[in-house]
């Protein structure tokens, strides 16, 4: 095989999964040029710079928070021995279910000036009590921070759990005490899942309108829904929209040349059992403390605070309806889980080597963009583009009718669009372990690639295509937008009653919904934490 | 280079079919009418399913907000399902007119119905439940002979008293149109500066934190939606805030409309100017709008007796639809004035 023929296979499949992407951003690019200068004028002198300070602050600091966290807690759970480590270790996953946008409203209901807390220590300190405001810059930033953080750890986990004890045994070797280890070696070495963790926390911060919007803090999202609701122009919206989607595309190509052309390959999976670090006494409670912490913060006190307030609207707000939410909210996450895992894996499988080619690792970095676009703004994408193929498919082969608009393809569509990247870095992360060496010889031995694909590279990505599932399918369950733009009649779900809840203002009757995509969020997160235990205690 | 083919045709089959299982019974044999709704399931399902029951006909129907509902009907163009579009917002309600999505139907029912500020004059929208903006006031810390109007609010008397929601609110962007509708634009952008210097603390994102926040001491006064305060009283029999309807002396408290309009594709036209009509009517209407704490759009039909308790208020008769087409100046003025 020649260079360039060997190229223009991975580059195929790259844009062939790129396609819905590239549907979706013509889209919006084409309703873009529609955009008005003189409400672009106005943007200009009196939102964007405002608007942009804030939303460099909210992405910085959720991704310093969500970061620290994550990592933190990803080192004690899978390279520390401390009392309630295994508890820890899939309990702290469990966040992950609880929707930042829920978070966000449980916060300032309970801690803003007429809530719950600061109700309670006016009465016992004086009316005069002085409490650091919830609404916020830095409300906004630990809220989102704390409701994000499991997308670092999760990732940061599986890092740490495949060679973070022997990295510490080598570390000792060369003379390099524990946190030395940490530090100068396990961090360096888990960077690129580190920094696949916190991009999706950067670009879900970046695309957040929910969360920023019950805090009242005005971001790019926040501007861009102005424009299309308020000034009446989508395609300023849209324009909003690229120009957002050009500075994440900027700033991912950053991080990638900070990162060069070094290549990351962990050490072989199933060499021997995880070594711990075991913390004595009260450094050993002091862990317990900080992770009971965490999972207190951003798990059980929001939980009980939805439970209390689901309680008091279930006797007339619970009924066999919600049956049949929690079933298409599980069919159409588990059906978009699919479908996106299927895209990451072959747009994985065509990337996986530096020799794919330029155009490839292109097709795949502009597949999996979606994620930074605001989902409404990505709906409109979608709906655009539907409409438009409907049109055509009319013009061209007749019929009448919609065949794509509001029709579950179109859903998954969406779907696709906007978590692709959720399923890539897992899958890319897992692909990246599998060292070519191990290919060549596979490859010596005579297997073809439909073999060398199912009999060592999916085995081998096992961790990844969990994570890669659970990281969409517990997206889709909370994701709004895209589904309530694009859904058919009847096809309301979970997040569909939350939205018409909190539309109203009626936030403790959409603690009812909110609470059942957290209950039904737990058993995929579950399932995914019992497997990886069962891998890191099988290696 | 070769890669599994994937069974396409298999999964669109698959889900097509999980959704016929999922998505529920069709159950009737006449044209189903097709509703697009900003106005939220809680407020109108059951009266939508009753309708089905009546007409023996199906109903069907999605929720969004006003914007994205109107993006869907654009895209979808001739071939768009939707019979109906519900808005809760003048302004949309007027978009869409201006998008070309909705026609004029001519109903005797309706305009007798509906006052003229509430309807479109083309015929293609009416007004079906009224939302009134005005000034709620703390029990224990304001007397009401101590307000009189919005514009009252700049003064510095109420300095650091005054709590407002989000510019960014469809409901203060519509206040304000009114305003430069009526006052002109210099003088509201004064106005605004003035409320913006008065706050107490951050706008809120919505009405009803608001309320909680006067209720708990955080500030005197404020401007609601009285729907908003309205449900918190019936929940809290003493909420310690209370209505004052505002500019009595000028031209009327600032209203806005739910309100809905025939699209301009609709398939089952007769049905969907039948379903308006059956929606304005006197014992409908008390219902709609009564489900919400709103007035009813239908002068001649009483709100529920907690929308009574408030009193009779003189309503700002402006022209809805003119609200509606000065809100993107409106939304220029407020950021402008810097209220976010």
């Amino acid at each position: 095989m020649d260079a360039a023929s060997a190229r223009a296979g991975p580059a195929s499949v790259a844009i062939l999964v790129a396609l819905p992407m590239a549907a979706v951003v013509a889209a919006i690019v084409q309703g873009a040029l529609g955009a008005e200068p003189a409400l672009w004028d106005h943007l200009r002198e009196y939102v964007l710079a405002r608007v942009a300070a804030n939303t460099l602050v909210l992405a910085v600091g959720v991704v310093a928070v969500a970061g620290c966290l994550g990592t933190a807690l990803a080192w004690l759970t899978a390279a520390c021995e401390f009392p309630g480590r295994a508890f820890f270790s899939w309990a702290l996953l469990l966040p992950m279910a609880m929707p930042a946008y829920v978070l966000a409203f449980v916060a300032v209901a309970t801690l803003d000036y007429a809530g719950i807390v600061p109700t309670a220590l006016r009465a016992w300190l004086g009316n005069d009590l002085w409490l650091p405001p919830i609404r916020s810059a830095g409300g906004v930033v630990a809220v989102i921070g704390i409701a994000l953080y499991p997308y670092v750890y999760l990732m940061a986990r599986g890092a740490f759990l495949t060679h973070g004890a022997r990295v510490l045994e080598s570390a000792q070797s060369l003379g390099l005490g524990p946190w030395q280890g940490l530090f100068r070696v396990a961090i360096p070495l888990a960077r690129p899942w580190l920094a696949g963790g916190m991009a999706l926390v950067a670009m879900e911060a970046l695309a957040d309108f929910g969360a920023v919007s019950v805090f009242n803090y005005d971001t790019f999202t926040t501007a861009i829904y102005e424009s299309w609701y308020g000034l009446f122009s989508v395609e300023t919206a849209l324009l909003l929209a690229l120009v957002l989607l050009s500075f994440v595309a900027l700033a991912l190509a950053a991080e990638r040349l900070a990162r060069g052309r070094r290549r990351y390959t962990a050490a072989d999976a199933g060499a021997r059992a995880p070594l711990r670090l075991a913390l004595p006494g009260f450094r050993g409670w002091l862990a317990t403390a900080f992770a009971g912490g965490v999972f207190a913060v951003a798990f059980v006190l929001p939980a009980v605070a939805l439970a209390r307030w689901a309680l008091a609207v279930a006797p007339f707000d619970l009924d066999g309806r919600y049956v049949a939410y929690v079933m298409r909210t599980l069919a159409l996450a588990g059906m978009a889980a699919l479908a996106c895992l299927a895209l990451a894996v072959a747009l994985g499988y065509a990337t996986r080597k530096p020799s794919a080619g330029r155009l490839a690792h292109a097709a795949a970095r502009f597949a999996t963009l979606g994620y930074a676009v605001p989902g409404t703004v990505l709906a409109v994408g979608v709906v655009t583009a539907l409409g438009a193929f409907d049109s055509a498919w009319r013009a061209h082969l007749g019929g009448d009718g919609l065949w794509l608009s509001g029709t579950v393809l179109a859903l998954l569509f969406g779907y696709v669009a906007r978590f692709l990247a959720v399923a890539y870095g897992p899958i890319q992360g897992g692909f990246s372990r599998i060292r070519p060496s191990l290919e060549e010889a596979a490859r010596s031995l005579g297997l073809a690639t439909r073999e060398l694909i199912s009999r060592l590279h999916l085995p081998l990505l096992g961790a990844g295509i969990g994570t890669a599932l659970l990281l969409v399918f517990v997206d889709v369950m909370k994701e709004m937008p895209i589904t309530l733009m694009t859904r058919p009649f009847g096809w309301d779900t979970l997040a569909v009653r939350v939205f018409e809840m909190t539309a109203e203002g009626e936030w403790e009757r959409a603690a009812l919904p909110s609470l059942a995509i957290v209950a039904a969020g737990l058993l995929p997160v579950a399932l995914l934490t019992w497997r990886m235990e069962r891998a890191a205690r099988a290696a | 280079m070769s890669f599994p083919t994937v069974p396409l045709r298999a999964i669109a089959a698959c889900a097509v079919r999980a959704g016929a299982l999922l998505s529920g019974p069709a159950l009737a044999a006449g044209e189903p009418l097709v509703v697009y709704t900003a106005r939220k399931y809680q407020l109108v399902d059951q009266l939508f399913q009753e309708y089905a029951k009546e007409r023996g006909i199906e109903v069907k129907s999605v929720t969004d907000d006003g914007a994205p509902l109107i993006q869907r009907l654009k895209a979808e163009g001739p071939n768009s399902p939707a019979d109906v579009f519900i808005t809760v917002d003048a302004g949309d309600l007027w978009r869409a007119t201006q998008a070309g999505l909705l026609q004029p139907i001519r109903s005797a029912a309706l305009e007798s119905a509906i006052p003229a500020h509430l309807r479109d004059p083309e015929g293609h929208w009416f007004g079906l439940a009224v939302r009134a903006r005005t000034i709620a006031y703390a029990t224990g810390r304001v007397k009401p002979s101590e307000l009189s109007t919005y514009a009252a609010l700049a003064e510095p008397r109420w300095k650091g008293k005054l709590c407002l929601r989000s510019g960014k609110a469809v409901y203060n962007q519509s206040l304000v149109a009114m305003f430069i509708n009526d006052m002109g634009e210099a003088a509201t952008e004064k106005m605004v500066r003035g409320w913006i210097a008065n706050l107490a603390t951050e706008p809120f994102a919505n009405d009803t934190l608001m309320l909680k926040a006067m209720a708990a001491g955080q500030c005197d006064v404020g401007i609601t939606n009285s729907y908003y305060l309205g449900r918190l009283q019936h929940e809290q029999k003493d909420f310690p805030v209370q209505i004052f309807w505002a500019d009595q002396a000028g031209k009327g408290t600032h209203v806005n409309i739910s309100g809905g309009g025939v699209t301009k594709h609709a398939k089952n036209r007769a049905e969907a100017i039948r379903f308006l009509e059956w929606l304005a009517s006197p014992a409908i209407q008390q219902r709609f709008a009564g489900s919400n704490f709103e007035f009813p759009a239908n002068a001649n039909v009483e709100p529920l007796p907690e929308v009574v308790a408030w009193g009779s208020f003189k309503p700002n008769t402006v022209n809805v639809g003119l609200i509606g087409k000065t809100q993107p100046q409106a939304v220029m003025l407020i950021d402008r004035a810097g209220w976010r």
